[in-house]
């Protein structure tokens, strides 16, 4: 069992506070993901938890007991980092049995073959294993980093970022290999990231951080479907959600600057707000309730991007497959009611 | 306004080529991208039309006149840049005004054309301010400003979002190609983001060690690739790759499944393929097609949302994953056996040894 508890950590660098009050709770088995930007606290949180970094209050707890004073090679966690550090000169073998070797460990030759062999099986890496990695590509190296923390075994694996200096299309397969690993091998693990599409194909569950704060925590399909507020909102998805400001008009919500109305949902909704609308969740429809003007159209093979100006708005949408639109033409357009977001003026969802 | 020939043009450091000799021909008013991985000939290719980077072989032509051998001043050729190459002591208003004043413009012609592109790029309210104080979209803003204020004949644009965030490039480019379209000023722009050339280019060249390997329109190049560089490289994912064998009528794939061949490639795989038949069957993952009663087998290897929808991951008998674009809905267990089709008119083929694609019979499919 590996359960991993954070309860109300703070963490300070100076003047700044890097970590405000995080608390999460990571299950047995969980590919769990911090996402954010850059100086959202993800890879302070990723250090707390191994202990390479101490907190300033607050406690972490491994299957319910604190781990607060133990040494970081007592956790027994496994680091993954976005540089791979590899020893250039030794085989792709001797670098995956390294850490079995070390004065703390020391198992048998015999049990650290089975290992390595195993999780070189594993990530595709058998034909590579005497090969010295100085002379390995860059996917073929981070293969091999995340092969040395398998071998360890350990209670939880921790990811800095391990994807990013790849290129898009390496990027791609690893994903989806390091994924049906995860889920084949059952381990528990903890994955930093800055890229939203990462965190929404690879997790269980995300945390997304912001200013040291968490924003929300949830399954990839709640943080898309119902993000707790437009900071999370705009961060995940591509393209990007559009905001556009509303005011409450009797039994309708207009859409300031334009011809755009929704009716008024359920529950408590203030005078003036943001609606927000998922490109693909404006339909063209030939008989659709809204008219727009094409602005500009973007192919991108599998979809197409459509910028529809309804009065002063623009709106980004999505269609599938290659659109024949005229710039400047007229199209008409439905939204998908069920699928609209609202947020107060600060943000909040409504 | 502008054309762009160039003939026979290549670059040779010592024994090695950075791009071998190339034609290629720039319409007036087009925006061509060139696209490619690191290493593939494309910066260079553009550092050679700005005449940055002489030329070892061949000729350019700018609106039918001989520019090889001219100083990259004399080309009316204005280059943007990845990193802004702002001047850091002038405020924004003045690197904007910088290559007018440079050309002995008259004041009043400054301040109207400095307001005109200010306008057209929103960044009015910004012309007071030094670059450094300025977000990296709003220098990027000032830099194209720059660069637009002087009407030149044509724009060469060097990777200029590589260095924003995700979130910025996604307007920035649209922003761009905004431009383009109220300007149509002739435009070659290098990117190695295959999702920015197919958003933004007329037509799109693909370079890969220093050749080209294809030229053609967004939906030419994804639909109908050239080769198997050209089918990786386009699309997220790109375009899925199976191996099999062509018998008389159908291709025999991985794990003994048979694949009717689609109407109109019969004659054309048998004049292509050698006598072992071996074939490489090639379709985007908006063709996979989940049926129970689906002509290949497969077992689920991955599934994951990408927001507005799923991308399937299935795993054929020989290891091959093969991605499925599917409702946002899908959940399935790891190991599920399930079967698919592959919608007929999105097949291609491609030759293994030779990796180009296979026309279909009577020419183009």
């Amino acid at each position: 069992m590996s359960n991993i508890a954070l309860d109300t950590i703070t963490k300070r660098f100076k003047e700044t506070v890097a970590l405000d009050e995080v608390s999460l709770s990571v299950k047995d088995q969980e590919f769990f993901v911090l996402l954010g930007p850059t100086g959202a606290g993800k890879t302070t949180t990723l250090r707390v938890i191994a202990g390479l970094e101490k907190q300033d209050g607050g406690h972490v707890a491994f299957d319910g007991a604190t781990v607060d004073t133990l040494q970081p090679a007592d956790r027994d966690t496994a680091f993954v980092f976005q540089q791979y550090s590899l020893y250039p000169n030794m085989t792709v073998y001797d670098n995956l049995a390294f850490p079995l070797r070390s004065p703390l460990r020391r198992l048998p030759e015999a049990t650290i073959r089975q290992r390595v062999t195993s999780a070189a099986e594993k990530l595709r890496i058998s034909h590579l294993l005497e090969r010295k990695t100085a002379r390995l590509s860059g996917g073929e190296m981070q293969r091999v980093s995340i092969g040395r923390a398998i071998v360890r075994q350990p209670r939880v694996f921790l990811m800095d970022e391990p994807l990013s200096n790849l290129d898009a299309k390496l990027r791609e397969s690893l994903r989806v290999e390091l994924k049906h690993l995860q889920k084949t091998q059952g381990s528990t693990s903890i994955f930093v990231t800055h890229d939203q599409i990462e965190a929404l194909t690879m997790a269980d569950r995300i945390a997304v951080l912001n200013e040291g704060r968490i924003a929300q925590i949830g399954t990839p399909h709640d943080i898309y479907d119902r993000p707790a507020n437009t900071f999370v909102a705009q961060l995940v998805g591509t393209p990007r959600i559009n905001l556009l400001p509303a005011t409450r008009l009797g039994t309708h919500l207009g859409v300031d600057k334009s011809p755009l109305d929704v009716p008024i949902p359920e529950g408590y909704m203030p005078e003036r707000l943001l609606l927000g609308v998922r490109p693909e969740d404006i339909r063209l429809e030939s008989n659709g309730q809204f008219t727009g003007t094409v602005a500009l159209t973007e192919p991108l093979g599998v979809e197409t991007i459509l910028h529809i100006t309804a009065g002063e708005q623009t709106l980004v949408s999505v269609v599938p497959g290659v659109a024949a639109y005229v710039l400047g033409g007229s199209v008409r357009f439905n939204l998908a009611r069920e699928r609209l977001h609202y947020f107060d003026l600060d943000g909040k969802r409504l | 306004m502008a054309t762009i020939d160039l003939k026979q043009v290549e670059k040779k450091f010592g024994e090695s080529h950075a791009v071998k000799p190339l034609n290629l021909t720039i319409k007036d008013g087009e925006f061509v991208v060139l696209l490619g991985p690191s290493g593939c000939g494309k910066t260079t290719t553009l550092r050679m039309i700005s005449g940055l980077e002489a030329v070892s072989n061949g000729n350019i032509l700018l609106d039918g006149r001989d520019v090889t051998w001219l100083h990259p001043s004399q080309r009316d050729i204005a280059f943007v840049f990845q990193f802004f190459a702002l001047y850091s002591h002038m405020s924004a208003r003045e690197n904007i005004a910088f290559p007018l004043q440079a050309q002995g413009e008259k004041r009043d012609q400054i301040t109207a054309r400095v307001r005109e592109v200010s306008q057209m790029l929103k960044i009015e309210h910004l012309l007071e301010a030094r670059p450094s104080s300025l977000s990296g979209g709003d220098q990027q803003r000032v830099a194209l400003a720059r660069a637009l204020v002087r009407r030149p004949a044509a724009f060469l644009m060097d990777e200029p979002l590589g260095a924003l965030d995700a979130e910025f490039r996604e307007s920035m480019r649209a922003e761009i190609k905004q431009l383009h379209l109220r300007q149509h000023a002739t435009t070659v722009y290098v990117t190695h983001d295959q999702i920015e050339a197919m958003a933004m280019g007329d037509r799109i060249v693909i370079m890969s060690n220093a050749v080209v390997q294809q030229v053609g329109t967004p939906q030419d190049v994804y639909h109908n690739p050239s080769n198997l560089f050209v089918a990786r490289f386009i699309g997220s994912p790109g375009m899925n790759l199976i191996e099999g064998v062509y018998r008389a009528g159908f291709v025999q794939l991985p794990g003994g499944a048979q694949m009717n061949i689609p109407y109109g490639w019969n004659t054309a795989l048998e004049r292509s393929l050698s006598g072992d038949g071996k074939v490489v069957v090639g379709f985007r993952p908006e063709a996979v097609r989940v049926k129970d009663d689906g002509e290949i087998a497969a077992s689920v290897y991955a599934d994951d949302l990408h927001g507005g929808y799923s991308m399937l991951h299935l795993e054929l008998a020989n290891g091959t994953i093969v991605h499925g674009r599917v409702g946002r809905d899908a959940n399935y267990p790891i190991g599920l056996a399930m079967r698919f089709d592959i919608a007929p008119d999105m097949i291609r083929f491609f030759h293994p040894k030779t990796e180009a694609a296979i026309q279909a019979d009577g020419g183009a499919s």
